[in-house]
């Protein structure tokens, strides 16, 4: 083992960058420096979180690499860190992404690059000390103080409705986070504790875990989304730069992911178990309803948000069913969404870089000029769409395997999305990618150049060795999944 | 061996892939086509051996998925059954591949095309050496992945983008079916490895299993879910709209996917997974029914098709309905004895097709030919043989395999059998009908493609013409070398237990009913005979009186209008409603945006109090003070 706090080191790494970027003067020689010093920031942390994954201990089903401090001396408040098998992969997702997304941003933003990436990097930070965290408290924190540089990521650099969407964006969090603010209090007051690794088991009476769940469901059902609170996305989407979307895709919806598994199911069992048929409703009605809005979109990337939520309908029905099936498909899903639709953002970010416009009218035929952009397009058009040996398809499979353990209706709707995911992605893909050009803007367009293809073929080949070799993946966090279904099942069997 | 076979294919896909262009494209097209001989010649190898009565063996080769007790692995099932496979699937590959060189000889994307037909190999091999459900989904998707990039291989043309999607749409429909059946073997037997499986079906032979509320006989049910994968992979009625639509793709595709290896890959499935089907007495009726009704539908059609390749492609489809009934009756050998005779003779049809369009300058409308069998006497001479062995003419190889599926039916006491046997013998009319019509309007008679034209056709280089040499020695001989063993005195020690074998012995038909089978063939000939020699007004005529079935047939019996009108349409309705009713009207305006429009109003009426005249003020507050006193005074 390490005997210095590497995950520490990991979480404020970004944001010690961050401070030294300020000093930085800005002008047109130095803004190169600034994009630098944010990527090479970024590549170090990434390569310490690999260091993570080498020392993580496959056996140990609790948490590692704890560093734990005393806050207040009258509260049982602490700086306590630590990860698990769960928390493992969304750190590896975070740090993954950030230096593509800075990479994604080296050209197309032009004004207040410094203020960018310092936005960029505290999103970081506080990312991984979210994912890292153990101490209900300091998960709040963290948890909340996401917004903070998402909001200013969509509200200066953004398109041109980013008001309206940060309105939207912030009415549906408030909501969720007051709730949130007042359920940890009533757990604080229930058990004078705030670990989320000793509250893990059945401390509260069924009735105040129903109020606490659906407190909680507030705040998650928003961030994953889950229909009917899903209409922030399409236009947070939209409106955020390519980079931000490419965040707020593949990790920020984690986060309500990752909260169900560690509070509702790890926390609240009995609620839980209560809530199941509501949950796969909600679930079986966003993958239907949601696939067939994403076919009638006619903006690339309001199409690709509505197939994330989609997609999340499947996370979903995975993290709920509690059976190891569910459980490790939900986790699976959740990392293969983070690279596939990351990078489907990433795809669309490639053309409007060149063309400003993401109507699919416009395009068409771009194959006959960008024959690696359409290659790379469709490994993860197929990734989206769960072909067998792409990531998109262990985690689909796998809930699909768990669901038929609890009920025939919820495989029948999980598996619908088999379809319709496949309609509206390779319509997608036709309209853009196949054919003649019709459009003489588009004649001379050019394919990838060195950078995009440093961004994009990392996350192809990904896509190809989740679906290939998934234990990689899904041995380190088998026996923290099968603690957490331990300790359901022992609450629901009393 | 078998991993070689197996993998050398893939190594050719992803050197065309990583290293297209880079070098001469003749290069490509020598080292993919060469790997795929290699790899024809090995599979004989291993197939000889099993004629010999091999043992079976299963090559580990790591673990893929393994999440609480649902684990796969990477293996291949060698055994009978994936050897007679690994012949067809090999033998047709080289034999396209080496016929694409030439064919493709004009395209400007040779690189692309072989690798492709290479990635789509692999696939297809995968899937049927598969050990598990599973791995065999993954061939199965696979085979859908490159038949979907080869219908739309020319990329410009509209009709073949919307071919590709279609034929990947509707097989996805079926990969709903068999990955809840998957999902469902794995609940009902807790492993999805087919020895596992196997071992256990006997124990749940009269097991239920409740599903959507009601209870089912579990076998019939997984049986049925999987079969419904099969009848979108093998285009059976109701899900067949995609095969004559990929006709879109280059021939070669067409003689290598959608002729000889990848439609028959659901009649695979039923023969790897027939210890199972065994039991399935209902879905085993159903899969006869759909067979037959297939066999006989896609034949009608095919009688009024103009485009050489449709009716190749719908005859496809009837053939396969005839694998479907021999399997619903249980006769899995005489099944994959036809697929294997079919895969030659079918690949030989499109591959001469293929040659009279090259030779035609890609034009495939029958009207338009005529005539051509001075010009192109080998093809010709191909397309004939590969006629006479659809038609099932004795001694060549599709009269030994249809003969037993129509003993198998006449035979068995499966309740709808009879119906299939009547069908299968009206059916091998039609199919005499629509050979001969095909061969009667392409090669004989007048020529009608204008004498410009005429006198510009020639005959296919080498490339092109070895692979029918090829061909047509399967076509011919397959049947009477291996009849034996596939159905015959061997079968039981050539099949060893890979798949069931459910008649104890060989019973050929009675004289009587022989005797009609092949008058029904006779017939049909005749028919075609009398009505395309020598009058040309005889088809118009009759076409214009027997109008309403003309139409009918000609129309594709109106599925794709139908499906269109159902299905798409109301899809795209849908999407448009939820869209914009149900998240921008209902959701958004209770949410978000209601809420705005709730506080922005109510502070509208707030801010109507202050007014800012003082005498409001003061009245007010003299109101407020009456009301407080009067609630002072009374408590």
């Amino acid at each position: 083992m390490i005997d210095w706090p590497l995950l520490s080191v990991i979480i404020f790494l970004p944001l010690v960058g961050g401070l030294i970027i300020l000093f930085i003067k800005e002008d047109e020689v130095t803004s190169n420096n600034i994009k630098w010093s944010a990527l090479l920031t970024s590549i170090g942390t990434f390569i310490l979180s690999l260091i993570l994954w080498l020392q993580f201990d496959y056996l140990n089903p609790s948490y590692q690499f704890q560093e734990k401090f005393r806050w207040f001396d009258d509260f049982n408040f602490f700086y306590h860190i630590g990860i698990d098998g769960v928390s493992l992969f969304m750190i590896l997702l975070s740090t993954f992404l950030t230096p593509l997304c800075i990479l994604a941003s080296w050209s197309n933003i032009q004004k207040r690059v410094k203020e960018y990436m310092l936005s960029f990097l505290f999103l970081e930070t506080v990312m991984i000390g979210m994912f890292a965290s153990i101490d209900i408290l300091l998960f709040y924190i963290f948890f909340e103080a996401v917004l903070i540089p998402m909001y200013l990521i969509i509200g200066i650099w953004g398109g041109a409705r980013r008001i309206y969407a940060s309105f939207k964006f912030f009415l549906y969090t408030l909501l969720g986070s007051v709730l949130m603010l007042i359920a940890i209090i009533v757990m604080y007051i229930n058990t004078n504790s705030m670990s989320i690794e000793s509250l893990q088991g059945n401390f509260f009476s069924f009735n105040t875990q129903i109020f606490l769940w659906l407190a909680f469901f507030a705040s998650f059902a928003v961030k994953i989304p889950m229909w009917p609170f899903h209409t922030w996305l399409p236009d947070a989407h939209v409106e955020a730069p390519t980079a931000g979307s490419v965040i707020l895709a593949g990790v920020l919806l984690k986060m309500g992911g990752y909260g169900f598994i560690r509070f509702s199911v790890g926390m609240l069992p009995e609620a839980t178990e209560f809530f199941v048929p509501l949950i796969m409703m909600l679930s079986i009605i966003a993958i239907i309803y949601t696939s067939l809005v994403a076919l009638a979109q006619t903006d690339i990337k309001k199409l690709i948000a509505y197939s994330s939520v989609a997609h999340m309908g499947i996370v979903t029905i995975g993290i709920f069913l509690v059976n190891q099936q569910g459980l490790e498909g939900a986790m699976m899903q959740m990392i293969s969404h983070g690279i596939v639709s990351a990078a489907l953002f990433l795809c669309v970010g490639v053309i409007y870089d060149r063309m400003h416009t993401r109507e699919i009218k416009f395009y068409g035929g771009l194959v006959q000029r960008m024959p690696l952009y359409a290659t790379v397009f469709m490994i993860f058009m197929l990734g989206s769409v769960g072909l067998p040996g792409t990531s998109g398809f262990v985690g689909e499979f796998l809930v699909i395997v768990g669901a038929f353990q609890l009920s025939s209706f919820v495989v029948i709707g999980a598996a619908f999305g088999i379809i319709l995911s496949a309609v509206y992605m390779l319509y997608l893909y036709k309209r853009i990618i196949f054919g003649t050009i019709t459009n003489n803007k588009l004649l001379e367009i050019l394919d990838l150049n060195t950078r995009e293809k440093i961004i994009l073929i990392p996350l192809a080949i990904s896509v190809i060795i989740l679906g290939i070799f998934p234990n990689i993946f899904l041995d380190p966090m088998r026996l923290s999944l099968e603690l957490i279904i331990t300790n359901y099942e022992m609450a629901n069997a009393k | 061996m078998a991993n070689a076979i197996i993998f050398l294919p893939l190594l050719s896909f992803l050197f065309c892939f990583l290293l297209g262009n880079r070098f001469n494209f003749k290069i490509y097209q020598i080292i993919t086509t060469g790997i795929l001989f290699a790899c024809s010649i090995f599979s004989w190898i291993i197939f000889f051996q099993y004629l010999g009565n091999k043992e079976p063996e299963i090559i580990y080769i790591f673990n893929w998925i393994s999440s609480g007790n649902f684990i796969v692995d990477w293996s291949i099932r060698l055994d009978t059954l994936t050897a007679v496979m690994f012949i067809v699937v090999t033998t047709v590959s080289a034999c396209v591949h080496l016929y694409s060189i030439g064919y493709m000889e004009e395209d400007t994307s040779k690189v692309r095309f072989m690798g492709y037909l290479s990635l789509f190999t692999f696939f297809m091999l995968v899937l049927v050496s598969s050990n598990n459900l599973l791995q065999m989904f993954f061939g199965w998707e696979g085979v859908g992945l490159a038949s979907y990039l080869l219908i739309g291989f020319w990329h410009h043309k509209e009709t073949a983008n919307n071919a590709a999607i279609k034929a990947f749409v509707v097989n996805r429909v079926g990969d709903f079916g068999y990955a809840i059946g998957i999902a469902g073997i794995f609940f009902v037997f807790g492993s999805i490895s087919f020895d596992n499986i196997f071992e256990q079906a006997d124990l749940f032979k009269n097991h239920q299993i409740e599903f959507l509320s009601l209870n089912f006989p579990t076998l019939d049910l997984l049986c049925f879910l999987l079969f419904i994968g099969a009848m979108g992979k093998s285009a059976q009625l109701g899900l067949h709209t995609w095969l004559p639509d990929a006709m879109e793709g280059p021939t070669p595709v067409s003689a290598l996917i959608h002729a000889a290896t990848m439609v028959t890959a659901g009649v695979f499935l039923v023969a790897r997974m027939s210890p199972l089907y065994e039991f399935a007495n209902f879905t085993n009726l159903f899969i006869t029914f759909i067979g037959a009704a297939t066999a006989i539908f896609a034949a009608s059609i095919a009688l009024t098709q103009n485009d050489i390749k449709r009716v190749i492609a719908y005859s496809t489809c009837s053939q396969l309905g005839y694998m479907f009934f021999a399997a619903g009756v249980g006769a899995y050998n005489a099944s994959i004895f036809h697929l294997t005779t079919h895969a030659f003779f079918k690949a030989l049809l499109f591959l001469s097709a293929g040659s009279v369009i090259h030779a035609m300058h890609h034009e495939q409308d029958m009207r338009k030919m005529g005539g051509l069998f001075k010009k192109i006497p080998l093809t010709a001479t191909m397309m004939w043989i590969g006629s006479l062995a659809i038609i099932g003419f004795p001694y060549f190889s599709g009269y030994y395999s249809k003969e037993s599926i129509l003993e198998n039916a006449y035979y068995s006491s499966n309740g709808i059998a009879f119906f299939a046997y009547i069908v299968g013998i009206l059916t091998a009319l039609l199919t005499a009908f629509y050979s001969w019509r095909l061969l009667f309007l392409t090669f004989h008679g007048a020529n009608r493609s204008g004498i410009e034209t005429y006198n510009k056709v020639h005959e296919s280089p080498f490339v092109m013409t070895i692979p029918l040499f090829i061909l047509a020695i399967g076509s011919i001989f397959s049947g009477i070398l291996f009849a034996d063993y596939f159905i015959g005195y061997y079968k039981k020690e050539f099949w060893d237990n890979a798949i069931i074998l459910t008649q104890s012995s060989h019973k050929y038909l009675p004289l009587t009913q022989s005797l009609i089978s092949k008058l029904a063939v006779a017939i049909g000939i005749f028919i075609c005979i009398l009505i395309y020699t020598n009058n040309k007004d005889r088809a118009k005529n009759l076409s214009y009186n027997l109008d309403p079935l003309y139409s009918i047939s000609k129309n594709k019996w109106y599925v794709d209008e139908i499906y269109h009108k159902i299905f798409v349409l109301t899809f795209f309705k849908l999407a448009n409603f939820f869209w914009k009713r149900g998240d921008e009207k209902t959701i958004d305006g209770l949410g978000p945006n209601g809420i705005s429009w709730l506080i922005s109003k109510s502070s509208f009426y707030v801010s109507i109090f202050q007014s800012g005249y003082l005498f409001h003020y003061a009245f007010a507050m003299l109101g407020g003070l009456v009301i407080f006193l009067t609630w002072f005074i009374y408590y």
